[in-house]
């Protein structure tokens, strides 16, 4: 049984929050609650917890400066698995701070390693929403390109990375922008974190500008992605953006068809990112 | 506006920063004063350093920004738009 409102603002009392608790998120099984200073989350049943988990944490309260420190180890709430966080500012939608998370991005690729730091989580959330897709033209586009994408490959496991990066995975903490949402952190290939701008800026669905903002700040702070030349840094990027822009196309027909209206510019925007890497796959 | 060759309805696009309004009939391409110049330094600028080595697929031209004004969201994010889900969430 999950961990109701109540429960979770009682961790943050007695992590010295005080105050009416508030919902900060509630869905996919994830419930977050604020009470005063404090955040407290409890995690998807399905996740892995437990010792993963924990050990995540400890990476993370290892990185001052880059990610958020978690107030306390994890607990377990009902049976399900609850952490305990300082309260931060997300960002505001209208500023991104595309520079700070590049540099941010960069800092956590080149830290060291600690021993224990499990491997990165799997990624098969592209399997996932696109396997749940219905009928629709739209629909066919995104498994088209989906069948472009290789089999996952081996994968070095030399950088710390975040696992599943975007905006809402920092927060304003004492004036730093910080990492938050440790779940899926581990080893593996850096370039996944930068997918999600790069498949968007393909999309021209992000801003020229605040993709070279973002990619600038992330290689003058030395990230390994970009230590090369933009052939080499995209010849890295291409099937990560590749296919973050077909699951987040698959999310965006997903959801239209669910709220049954027709797919917004900018998620029509995606789908024809999926058009396009359909017809280069066959040469059409 | 209107195309002054067939009437058609004319769109403007932004290319970093040069607008172009093109016939969505005939394609027609309409340039205001300075723009035509503004495209050949770009071009040039485009052309000394090697290109961007983007992979094809990405957008012929950069139409869809909403990078500044993701629509009115509600607390919890999920009621903006598409953009702000894209850049906001898993």
């Amino acid at each position: 049984m999950r961990p109701d409102v109540e429960q979770l603002a009682e961790v943050g009392r007695a992590a010295g929050g005080g105050g009416e608790p508030a919902v900060l998120y509630d869905r996919h099984g994830v419930l977050v609650v604020r009470v005063g200073d404090v955040v407290v989350k409890s995690h998807q049943e399905d996740r892995e917890a437990g010792d993963a988990l924990a050990r995540r944490l400890v990476v993370a309260a290892a990185l001052p400066g880059i990610a958020l420190p978690p107030l306390a180890p994890p607990r377990t709430v009902d049976g399900t698995a609850v952490t305990v966080w300082p309260y931060g500012e997300p960002v505001a939608p209208e500023r991104p701070p595309w520079a700070d998370a590049g540099r941010l991005l960069a800092a956590l690729h080149r830290a060291d390693v600690p021993d224990g730091t499990p491997q990165r989580a799997r990624r098969d959330r592209v399997e996932r929403l696109v396997a749940r897709l219905g009928d629709g033209e739209d629909a066919d586009t995104v498994r088209a390109a989906f069948r472009t994408l290789k089999p996952e490959q081996q994968e070095e496991h030399t950088s710390l990375v975040h696992g599943d990066w975007h905006l809402g995975q920092l927060v304003n903490h004492q004036n730093r922008w910080l990492l938050i949402d440790v779940e899926d952190l581990g080893t593996g290939d850096p370039a996944w974190d930068l997918a999600r701008p790069a498949a968007l800026y393909l999309g021209g669905v992000l801003a020229p500008a605040a993709w070279n903002e973002f990619v600038t700040a992330y290689r003058a702070a030395g990230g390994p992605v970009a230590d090369g030349d933009d052939a080499t840094l995209w010849t890295r990027l291409d099937e990560p953006a590749r296919t973050l822009a077909i699951q987040i196309a698959a999310t965006c027909v997903q959801s239209a068809r669910e709220q049954h209206r027709e797919p917004d510019t900018a998620e029509a925007a995606m789908v024809a990112a999926c058009g396009r890497i359909a017809a280069m796959a066959t040469g059409t | 506006m209107h195309c002054p060759k067939c009437r058609g309805l004319m769109r403007t696009y932004t290319r970093n920063g040069v607008h172009i309004e093109q016939c969505d009939n005939c394609r027609g391409i309409f340039l205001d004063y300075g723009e035509l110049e503004a495209l050949s330094r770009m071009e040039a600028a485009h052309h000394t350093p090697p290109p961007p080595a983007a992979p094809a697929w990405g957008a012929p031209a950069q139409v869809h920004h909403h990078h500044h004004q993701p629509q009115h969201y509600g607390h919890h994010g999920h009621h903006g738009g598409g953009v702000f889900h894209m850049l906001f969430s898993t």
